[in-house]
């Protein structure tokens, strides 16, 4: 593919952390790249090296075929030379420059003025950075990074100096500004829902490698392996172990109790992965149904989240699920009670185990 | 009043500050951004005039600007005049005299850039001399002043070094300072106590001048 970034590198920071990073993006099927993963995982390490603002000690990075470092050559692009629009996480405007200054620091002579009115920005052309929001600052911020007219954006979490409010209304906002822009972008969260609203691509980061790569859809249904799944905010993740396969299906055992999965092909140290929403509630241990998981258990807490329950269970193992507050009412859910928890098979899925999971 | 020595030290310090100002900025620059390993060595050397006696630093600039020096010689060959006793060379030893007082404001000044800005710039595709020229020396203009204004009284106050260097040559190498001694020397104290008293508030207002004008600047760029 040509149409693509391709980053194989790794670091070593001060601390001794080390970054693994494998990465390949098709930019032209998915222009707005998340770089997810839990704080410290590495992903600002990443964003640093694409940039050219941190040089990995080895590896090679390529971006629609142009080498931008390889150190078997020697070669390390400055960022000047790799037009990657590089935004920080707390935008780094130039505090002595207006926002009109800031906006046009690198843009081509005669960039028409109503280059603001896209952001929004028209208003404040003449105030400083000091005496704006953090909304306007992070428009600005980008505005800027766009003038520069460059082939990819790099945006370090864009979203997280605004307050929780402000951070919803400008998701889309944000996202329909970067697809407007025409400009591949990477956009590092450790936010889910920022990654869902914000990404047609996926890439997961967990201790400093990148774990899995793909549509978000995808990755968050299917994730790899039981840390990406942990990260994707799997409320249920558990070590299991095959004990028989047979026509497509798959019976494991996982914490004691036997659990059906569609069979994929699994192999291995694995885990099983269920979203609290795809378990449901019983009060008896149930009519014949076509549910093939039924694990009697009891509620150990019960916790109203507005429209939605969130009902613990112990099922020889915890289990999470969340159903609707009005059925929580009607069951009569009580802490202590025996309940009966339902989960098709097809929502019981498959993934290795990572590290830092025992049995 | 000796108003001749006065218009002399002006112009000593004046000329001493520009050329400060423009050897000092870029060594500044070098001294706070580079990473080469042996640069406390340079920083050492800049550094120097502050605890060296100025009668040391004036002898040997007073050995390397004689006319028998490679530099004196050269001087001479350019210019067919010689060094010492002159007011180039008392320029000279000015410049080196006062350098740690223009370097290390303005170096410290540069260092203290958030380092985010001067990437930003980069990844805005700005040249390292661009980026330099357009955010950091404008976010250092403090510093950068505090340097030109230390560097100013520094000069209108050197009395060790002038006298070694430049003697006592009446409009040519006799400054402010060395007019004071010589008239404390002639016990003439009443235009002792002129001269001093005009150095002093001279000096005063400069200093009270830069602290308003620094007020002023921070109100409009509270940034530290």
């Amino acid at each position: 593919m040509a149409d693509e970034l391709s980053c194989v590198c790794h670091t070593r920071l001060a601390s001794g952390f080390e970054v693994h990073a494998d990465l390949h993006l098709p930019l032209d099927r998915a222009p707005v790249t998340v770089l997810f993963g839990p704080s410290g995982a590495g992903k600002t390490t990443l964003l640093r090296m694409l940039a050219g603002l941190d040089r990995p000690l080895d590896g090679a990075i390529a971006f629609r075929g142009q080498t931008w470092f390889a150190s078997a050559q020697g070669i390390c692009l400055p960022p000047q030379q790799r037009r990657a629009g590089y935004v920080a996480q707390d935008y780094a405007l130039f505090p002595h420059l207006t926002v009109a200054a800031n906006i046009f620091y690198a843009a081509r002579p005669g960039k028409p003025r109503e280059y603001l009115k896209t952001f929004g920005l028209d208003d404040l052309a003449g105030r400083y950075p000091r005496a704006i929001s953090s909304g306007q600052r992070q428009r600005v911020a980008l505005a800027r990074a766009l003038t520069a007219e460059p082939a990819l954006l790099l945006l370090d979490e864009p979203l997280s100096a605004l307050d929780a409010a402000a951070r919803a209304r400008t998701r889309q906002q944000l996202r329909n500004l970067l697809l407007a822009s025409g400009v591949p972008c990477i956009v590092v969260t450790h936010d889910r829902m920022e990654a869902i609203s914000l990404g047609d691509w996926i890439a997961v980061m967990v201790d400093g490698r990148v774990r899995q790569c793909g549509p978000v859809q995808d990755v968050f249904q299917r994730p790899a392996d039981s840390q990406v799944a942990e990260s994707v905010g799997v409320e249920n993740v558990l070590p299991a172990r095959i004990v028989s396969r047979d026509v497509g299906l798959l019976t494991l055992e996982a914490g004691g109790a036997p659990l059906q999965a569609v069979d994929s092909g699994e192999n291995g140290v694995l885990a099983v992965c269920i979203r609290a929403e795809d378990v449901a509630i019983a009060r008896e241990p149930a009519a014949p149904s076509s549910m093939r998981n039924r694990l009697p258990g009891r509620v150990t807490s019960l916790t109203l989240e507005g429209p939605l329950a969130r009902v613990e269970l112990d099922c020889g193992f915890p289990l999470v699920a969340l159903i609707t507050t009005q059925s929580a009412e009607e069951l009569e859910l009580k802490t202590g009670e025996a309940v009966c928890a339902i989960v098709k098979t097809t929502a019981v899925h498959v993934a290795a185990r990572s590290g830092g999971m025992d049995e | 009043m000796d108003w001749q020595a006065i218009w002399l030290s002006v112009r000593l310090s004046v000329f001493t500050t520009a050329i400060l100002l423009a050897v000092g900025t870029p060594l500044a620059a070098w001294l706070a951004f580079s990473r080469w390993r042996w640069k406390f060595l340079v920083e050492a050397v800049v550094a120097l005039p502050l605890v060296l006696p100025p009668t040391v630093l004036g002898f040997y600039i007073l050995l390397a600007i004689g006319p028998r020096s490679p530099l004196g010689a050269l001087y001479g060959k350019i210019t067919g005049g010689i060094l010492p006793f002159s007011f180039q060379g008392l320029l000279l030893a000015s410049v080196l005299y006062s350098l740690p007082f223009t370097v290390q404001p303005v170096a410290s000044s540069f260092a203290s850039v958030d380092r985010g800005l001067v990437e930003a710039s980069w990844c805005l595709g700005a040249s390292r001399f661009a980026t330099f020229r357009r955010i950091v020396v404008p976010l250092s203009r403090r510093g950068i002043a505090t340097g030109a204004i230390l560097s100013f009284a520094h000069t209108m106050g050197e009395f060790g070094v002038v006298l070694m260097v430049g003697g006592n040559i009446a409009g040519v190498t006799r400054t402010v300072s060395i007019t004071i001694y010589d008239q404390v020397q002639a016990l003439d104290y009443a235009a002792a106590t002129q001269t001093s008293l005009f150095l002093l508030a001279l000096s005063f207002l400069v200093l009270a001048f830069t602290y308003a004008f620094q007020r002023r600047v921070w109100n409009v760029w509270p940034m530290s």
